[in-house]
């Protein structure tokens, strides 16, 4: 059954605590916190990108299982971030693993959840037998603007699969989509920032896509949340996927190894592909794991996943940093330094 | 740097491949198309290097050209890789935290970018490898 053969993410070493953003902007620290959840997030460092997110993450990958890279015949790479409006993420990604060039390859841009469309479409092109493997990857430089409020949880972060039929570690038993055309998050061509819905965003975006999605992917496979050791769900922040949780009827310990927000923030393309990968660092066979994503504009990407024996002796975990180290591993900036680091300085 | 130019190194520049020659046995980064030891009787080959060392020496530079002003101060230093050759190269880290034996393993980075509108070039620096 297709499913995936191996892993990578992606944490940068670079963190500023959300009481720091909200000390320059004049806003309450705990108000902002208490409501999302979310404590501090990750920034990239000069000289990184979504690119270089993405190249790092698929290397991470490979070097936790040897797969013929001759055999990798796609490589997308789902961002809202791309460095290039115009010059694909993905070819760059394909050289820098040496898949190059004999394979496809796209960028796809779906807000936070084009990193699981490049997933199923991966799917697609494995199971069809087009090709052996494929690489689908999620990452981000998020961006928000200075004292919006997306610049609280606008992280940077990315991670790498490599879908396949060939002994995957985890099988992927079903995947299912909740697609609209909600306008609750955007950003229009040439603009530096998006603009969003607000507190609209909440209701008619997120929940809707992500449990309707969910309910939909339960039904389809005759399960009851009871049924999975482990949910990941979209987390733009950390109270969204909670709320979500408890209303789907999953419990706080089933999310909380792939609830990263409180500590990363919201990676938009990278969010659940991470949090996934945080999981996979920890699961065992015969672990039942339920993902959820959720892209604005609006739709969610459902899958249902069984990690299998192969997790235990076709990889070695050990050989790339796991989430957790990455995320142990941090440096915290002030805001004038994270805005240099992100560019938000114009000279 | 022209775009031709940059799209000649993609191969060496992402991926760190040198080349061994096979009579000596030295190997060089960027690649050699010519042993300068042994001229006429070399047998040079391309190699895939592991990207792991050690820094030999470095500079912290806090005077820099135009292209890496945003980044400075920034670490430069010649590196000996695992296979023996020695490059230069930016190390990503603090300046305080950098000294000669450190061990070190490759990174893909942005090198710089030909402007705003420009090619971003891509490559490879160092990390501290703990």
């Amino acid at each position: 059954m297709v499913g995936i053969i191996t892993y990578g993410a992606y944490i940068p070493r670079y963190r500023i605590k959300v009481e720091e953003i909200a000390r320059v902007w004049g806003a309450n620290a705990a108000e902002i916190s208490g409501g999302l959840g979310v404590f501090e997030k990750a920034v990239p460092d000069y000289d990184e990108n979504t690119a270089t997110f993405a190249v790092e993450a698929a290397r991470a990958a490979l070097a936790r299982r040897a797969v013929d890279v001759s055999e990798i015949r796609a490589v997308y790479v789902g961002s809202e971030s791309h460095p290039y409006a115009v010059k694909p993420t993905a070819v760059t990604v394909g050289e820098a693993i040496g898949a190059t060039p004999v394979m496809t390859a796209a960028d796809y841009e779906f807000a936070c959840k084009a990193g699981t469309a490049a997933i199923q479409t991966s799917m697609g092109l494995v199971a069809s037998g087009m090709m052996k493997y494929s690489v689908a990857i999620g990452a981000d430089t998020a961006q928000g603007a200075p004292g919006d409020a997306l610049e609280y949880t606008a992280a940077a972060g990315g991670a790498a699969y490599v879908i396949g039929n060939d002994d995957p570690i985890a099988e992927i038993n079903d995947t299912c989509s909740f697609t609209s055309d909600t306008p609750d998050f955007w950003r229009r061509e040439g603009e530096d920032y998006p603009r969003h819905g607000g507190r609209f965003s909440g209701e008619p975006g997120y929940f809707k896509h992500v449990e309707s999605a969910a309910a939909m992917m339960m039904e389809r496979r005759g399960t009851r949340p009871s049924d999975y050791d482990y949910a990941v769900f979209h987390q733009p922040n950390a109270k969204f996927p909670q709320k979500a949780a408890k209303t789907l009827g999953f419990t706080p310990e089933q999310i909380k190894t792939g609830l990263l927000a409180p500590r990363l923030g919201n990676t938009y393309s990278g969010a659940v592909p991470l949090g996934l990968a945080a999981v996979l660092d920890v699961a065992k066979p015969g672990d039942r794991i339920f993902v959820t994503s959720y892209g604005s504009g609006a739709g969610s990407d459902a899958f249902d996943i069984t990690v299998t024996e192969a997790i235990l002796d076709k990889i070695d975990r050990s050989k790339a940093p796991s989430v957790e180290s990455m995320l142990a591993k941090k440096k915290y900036l002030d805001y004038a330094v994270y805005a240099r680091h992100k560019g938000k300085i114009k000279v | 740097m022209t775009v031709a130019r940059f799209w000649r190194r993609i191969p060496q520049r992402y991926n760190l491949v040198g080349t061994k020659c096979n009579t000596c046995g030295d190997v060089f980064f960027p690649p050699r198309a010519f042993c300068p030891h042994c001229r006429r009787g070399g047998d040079l080959q391309e190699i895939q290097l592991s990207g792991k060392g050690k820094v030999l020496t470095f500079s912290v530079v806090h005077s820099a050209s135009d292209q890496y002003s945003d980044q400075k101060p920034y670490v430069l230093a010649i590196i000996e890789l695992e296979e023996g050759a020695r490059m230069t190269t930016h190390i990503v880290c603090e300046p305080d935290e950098v000294y000669i034996g450190m061990p070190v393993r490759s990174v893909f980075r942005v090198l710089d970018e030909d402007g705003t509108d420009g090619v971003i070039h891509y490559g490879t620096k160092f990390v501290p490898d703990e």
